[in-house]
């Protein structure tokens, strides 16, 4: 089986306050620690696993600048055969539908089975894996939690649907997949593991060796800016010592029926 | 003005969902005078059974009646709508799993702009709706400018629009069966699968004590039941916990776990996504601890705490535990 797991850059938030830069064009870059997106790191795992059970290979692609690169890495590290960059200046600015357009020629360079994104990423719209599908003209299915290979054409796939509940699907190849955080258990990459892909030579397309246009990626959805919403009332927050919140806390709690 | 506006409606049971006057609210933001029609598909009798409910407000309902269509399968839905939908059409869904499944494809089928998760509308700017969204886990937002001239998919959170007065629509029902067209596809569902039942039903409980990513590490959780049992209390979590399989999926409190309806709601290192949120009901008395100040879950919660919770669980369980 010949899997592409498509991947993104992100700051990460386990690391990071993620706060509005001074004149809210962007959030406050500096210093920020990125990593690769936490569901793509899932999607990778399940790559690995899969042609570890049945043979073939693993690709990790990625839209983004130079810095982009450590993410494949890292990947590669983890156990991913292949890396490619995508990148080029006519990409910035981009919206989804953009990252699905550049995802799809990056596709159809290579003879795959199975795509895989995240299911999500820092911006929460779930949106690259569904659209590049659907320029493919490959069935899709989202936010999945279970795979399960039946043979060379079909796989069965469980998605997560509302209330824990689990919504089972048959589904030819090839496919698009977006894959859910608990699907399996991300494997851990030591530093070792990262040397040993360094040197590895990573290929960059650009916009002319994919064949797009510029208007195959022209963006129909822009930013205008970030901002912090005007709050509510918010919580009552419990000022003092440690010793003197816990008091106070008891107290409420008590009285809410918090206590038995 | 843009295309007509749809909202296509997710029904269970026979029953349309909350969404349904949402995503009408939704549409009026866009523009208060255009009338929306809502589309619904499905089979038989349940099927006229949600259309005629959706009469009261809906000025007009598309059905789509197959017996393909009996179980929301995306990509078959997809292809109906492909068929019936006019150009330039403006299509809102909820976002949930159903939205998630079905609307990026369906943006570029239409050929239409693709904006998800909108928690508001703020008119228009030109040709072009401004959209208030979340990025970061709810932790920064943003405004984009969706570009509605060739028709776009919105996604519209859960419980973010708030529903209209609803004056009588007193509207009909339209059968677009016949132009559905062809419904072949190349996922075929199968079942659902219930979720698990755990050896505790955190929704019996009216104290919970819920442990998010704050907790770190595995062998932290034990600091949460000893402070659920001094409270007499029962431990729940969010999402991260699950994945981690630090606690079993029954105790994830969530739209994608249990619903539930405590009293007291005691938040440990929870950040507070939207997702989380929703699966709390009946507005109980919500304490947050999170060393985050600006964590979302800040803004929900009734009493809030500045601390790290790995020092301040042992002293509140021992505090607890002397106060009796």
């Amino acid at each position: 089986m010949e899997i592409l797991v498509c991947v993104k850059r992100v700051p990460d938030t386990a690391e990071n306050e993620i706060e509005v830069n001074r004149d809210g064009s962007d959030i406050e870059r500096d210093d920020l620690v990125y990593s690769v997106n936490e569901w793509d790191n899932y999607a990778v795992e399940e790559a690995i696993r899969i042609r570890d059970e049945v043979g073939g290979s693993v690709t990790v692609a990625t839209v983004g600048d130079e810095d982009a690169e450590e993410v494949l890495r890292r990947e590669m590290a983890m156990g991913a055969d292949n890396g490619i960059l995508l990148s080029d200046a006519d990409f910035a600015g981009i919206d989804g539908r953009g990252i699905a357009a550049i995802l799809k020629k990056a596709v159809e360079k290579g003879t795959y089975d199975l795509v895989l994104t995240g299911a999500l990423a820092d911006d929460g719209a779930g949106q690259v894996g569904g659209m590049l599908a659907a320029l493919l003209d490959w069935p899709y299915a989202s936010v999945v939690n279970s795979i399960d290979i039946l043979d060379d054409g079909k796989i069965k796939v469980g998605r997560e649907i509302e209330g824990g509940n689990h919504e089972i699907n048959e589904i030819d190849l090839p496919c698009v997949l977006s894959i859910q955080t608990g699907i399996n258990e991300p494997r851990y990459v030591g530093i070792r593991g990262i040397r040993k892909v360094a040197s590895v030579e990573i290929p960059v397309y650009g916009a002319a060796d994919l064949g797009l246009s510029a208007e195959a990626v022209g963006a129909r959805v822009s930013r205008v800016d970030y901002f912090v919403p005007a709050l509510g009332a918010g919580a009552e927050i419990l000022e003092g010592s440690m010793e003197e919140k816990i008091d106070k806390l008891i107290e409420l709690l008590k009285a809410k029926g918090g206590l038995k | 003005m843009a295309g007509q506006v749809f909202a296509y409606i997710v029904h269970k049971d026979g029953v349309a969902d909350d969404t349904a006057a949402e995503l009408l609210a939704a549409a009026a933001k866009i523009d208060a005078e255009a009338p929306v029609t809502a589309v619904v598909t499905g089979a038989g009798a349940e099927l006229d059974g949600v259309c005629n409910s959706l009469t009261a407000f809906y000025p007009e309902v598309w059905k789509i009646d197959n017996p393909a269509l009996a179980y929301p399968n995306a990509e078959i839905i997809r292809k109906a709508l492909v068929s019936i939908l006019p150009a330039g059409a403006i299509v809102l869904l909820a976002y949930d799993t159903f939205g998630l499944d079905l609307g990026p494809g369906l943006s570029i089928k239409l050929d239409g702009a693709y904006v998800a998760d909108a928690v508001d509308f703020e008119g228009m700017d030109g040709s072009r709706l401004k959209v208030v969204r979340q990025e970061y886990s709810g932790m920064v937002s943003t405004h984009v400018l969706c570009d509605l001239s060739n028709g776009a998919v919105l996604t519209c959170r859960p419980g973010s629009f708030q529903p209209l007065d609803t004056t009588t629509a007193a509207g009909k029902v339209v059968d677009k069966s016949p132009d559905a067209g062809d419904l072949t596809v190349k996922r075929r569902y199968i079942q659902v699968v219930e979720a698990e039942k755990g050896d505790v039903d955190i929704t019996k409980s009216d104290v919970l004590v819920s442990v998010g990513r704050g907790i770190e590490d595995q062998e932290n959780i034990e600091l949460a039941e000893d402070l659920a049992q001094a409270m007499g209390a029962v431990v729940s979590c969010s999402r991260p916990i699950v994945d981690a399989k630090w606690l079993e999926k029954a105790r994830q409190v969530g739209t994608s776990g249990q619903t539930v309806k405590p009293k007291v709601y005691l938040a440990l290192g929870i950040s507070g996504s939207f997702q989380h949120l929703g699966g709390i009901k009946g507005a109980p008395f919500i304490v947050a601890v999170n060393k985050n100040p600006k964590a979302p879950i800040f803004q929900v919660a009734d009493i809030g705490i500045v601390e790290d919770i790995l020092e301040f669980i042992p002293e509140l369980a021992e505090k607890v535990k002397e106060s009796k």
